[in-house]
């Protein structure tokens, strides 16, 4: 297990720079001067004026030391500064991530909660008519869209319920209920392609692992159903889904990202919109690397889970 | 090839699917014949309305036919996940199968530049792409098509080692068979079937992140027909008129369903191992 973590970490570090290099060009591949969009119509752009962004944002230097200088002040913390506000993007970026994981986390576990109920439950409905039906479902709520989802609960709300709190976000600290009351409908729409995902997964991993041996020779020498069921089959069927579970929180994000919009939800998917509508691009740049320097350790723990629930992955 | 059409056929949610994706294409396609207005056309009398025979679907806040406009929509959606699909697709899987032929440094560094991509949230890096080159369709098509390189290339290059050990392949190597011919002509028929699942269930994918980034106002621009950018206006008049937001999205979720549907009856039929484990 401990070469696997390392390797897995020495991999880490090859991806992290990878990342780190391509995030770093975005600033420099954009075509025309990057400083002179950047400066925008609000000010008279003076040489002087461009100059001086230049020199605040190393573009005078040769390319190599530009990203070196950037490396090591990204890695003290250290994201540039807002073109707007002036204000550091670590704090900008610091003041938004809470509201991101938030969502993303309270979708996640929504999902989790509901789809294994479901799961476990749809497994017993093998080769009845609600099989097909199932599938279908199944497939239909991975392509319902979150935003359209998004979009529509709030006409039916603002219609039947329009004193509830739909838009917009208080931190939970201020007001639990007026956060928690905002977090409904966006967490629903966004964990119901996962719950789709995670049903399905959970039910035919369920029904493989029903039909093996072992719980027949446990059925046989006479376990209760209830521990053969919980005790032995659903600890095996849970594999398959711990690597759905990480392939569907990159697509949570992504439907959180856009879901602020659509309940204009102040974290880091409206941050970074709003970055790339202003062009105000040394945010947008923090906003990308912070988001996947994030999503890269997530995989990491999915992958160390697994390997913790699965003995039969390969360590070496 | 016949006995897979021949399987599919019994396959009741892949036909299902099957038909949806040739109805949204043919839709795309016939747009100009199809269409009872034009795409841009507006009757300022005739805006906020409910489906009617006028109006199939009704109007939006320009009087423009929503009909007409999700018929052009599909075509943007489709035109854009096409050219996504096509461009991952192709060089995805170009470069799965140049690592697994060379093996060795251009294995590693292939690889290693896959996974780097595979980094990023999709969505994220789809974002970061148009901040680089603008948004636009076109641009768009370039940022999904990116995304979607490294799945690609890693389903090219694992099947691709497997069949690159059969004696065949050796006995075609040793007959003096060029490196091109025999991944094209040996290679690549043994791996495509899972290549082709893949590509339409990433085409359902790809219309959904279209949708996404043109819905954020990244993607396809105004007055281009797009059915993200139209849920997005919509919005600003729901309380007027709802029917734009739910005919766009619906048309979104349909155009989506109708790849993934069938790209499951696909995966059902050629990998007899997950046949049963998936339905």
């Amino acid at each position: 297990m401990t070469t696997y973590v390392v390797r897995r970490l020495l991999d880490l570090v090859f991806v992290l720079f990878g990342v780190s290099v391509l995030i770093f060009m975005m600033l420099r591949a954009i075509p025309g001067d990057a400083v002179a969009i950047m400066l925008g119509a609000n000010v008279d752009i003076t040489p002087e004026r461009v100059d001086a962004l230049r020199r605040q944002l190393g573009l005078h230097l040769p390319i190599h030391e530009q990203y070196l200088r950037w490396l090591t002040d990204v890695l003290r913390g250290d994201l540039g500064r807002s073109v707007w506000t002036g204000r550091p993007v670590a704090d900008e970026i610091l003041g938004r991530l809470p509201v991101t994981l938030q969502l993303s986390g309270m979708a996640l576990v929504t999902a989790i909660a509901v789809s294994f109920p479901l799961g476990m439950a749809a497994a017993r409905t093998r080769g009845t008519r609600a099989d097909a039906w199932m599938r279908v479902s199944s497939i239909v709520g991975l392509t319902l869209p979150p935003f359209w989802v998004g979009v529509l609960m709030l006409y039916v709300f603002s219609i039947y319920l329009p004193t509830w709190p739909s838009i917009g976000y208080v931190p939970f600290g201020d007001d639990p209920l007026g956060n928690l009351a905002r977090m409904v409908l966006p967490v629903i729409a966004v964990s119901l392609p996962m719950i789709a995902a995670l049903t399905r997964i959970l039910r035919s991993s369920l029904l493989d692992v029903l039909s093996l041996d072992y719980i027949r020779t446990g059925r046989a020498k006479g376990l209760a159903p209830r521990s053969l069921f919980y005790k032995h089959a659903l600890r095996n069927a849970l594999i398959p889904v711990v690597t759905v579970i990480g392939v569907q929180a990159g697509h949570l994000l992504s439907g959180v990202i856009v879901i602020e919009q659509v309940f204009a939800i102040p974290g880091l998917g409206r941050l970074v919109i709003g970055a790339i509508n202003e062009r105000n691009y040394p945010l947008a740049q923090g906003v990308i690397l912070t988001a996947t320097v994030v999503f890269v350790f997530i995989n990491l723990l999915v992958d160390l889970a697994y390997a913790w629930i699965d003995p039969r992955v390969e360590y070496g | 090839m016949r006995d897979l059409g021949r399987r599919l056929l019994r396959n009741h949610i892949g036909v299902a699917g099957f038909v949806l994706c040739i109805i949204v294409t043919f839709a795309a396609a016939l747009a100009p014949l199809l269409a009872t207005h034009g795409p841009r056309e507006q009757q300022v009398v005739a805006r906020f309305q409910g489906p009617s025979t006028a109006h199939l679907l009704g109007t939006d806040n320009f009087g423009r036919d929503l009909y007409t406009r999700i018929l052009y929509g599909f075509r943007t959606s489709l035109a854009v996940a096409f050219a996504a699909v096509g461009f991952a697709a192709v060089l995805g899987v170009t470069a799965g199968l140049a690592a697994a032929f060379y093996g060795g440094v251009v294995d590693r560094v292939l690889m290693r530049m896959m996974d780097v991509l595979l980094a990023f949230p999709i969505i994220l890096l789809a974002i970061a792409v148009l901040a680089v080159l603008g948004p636009g369709s076109g641009n768009t098509a370039l940022a999904i098509g990116i995304v979607y390189l490294p799945m690609f290339a890693r389903l090219a290059r694992g099947p691709a080692l497997t069949v690159l050990s059969w004696e065949y392949v050796s006995a075609a190597r040793a007959l003096g068979a060029s490196g091109v011919r025999i991944m094209t002509r040996h290679v690549l028929p043994n791996i495509l079937a899972p290549l082709l699942v893949q590509l339409t269930l990433s085409l359902s994918t790809a219309i959904l992140v279209e949708a996404s980034l043109s819905f954020l106002g990244l993607g396809t621009q105004p007055p281009t027909p797009s059915l993200g950018l139209m849920l997005s206006e919509s919005r600003d008049f729901m309380l007027l008129s709802p029917w734009a937001s739910i005919f766009s999205g619906l048309a979104i979720l349909l155009a989506s369903l109708g790849f993934n549907l069938f790209g499951d009856g696909l995966r059902d039929i050629v990998d007899p191992a997950l046949r049963g484990a998936a339905d």
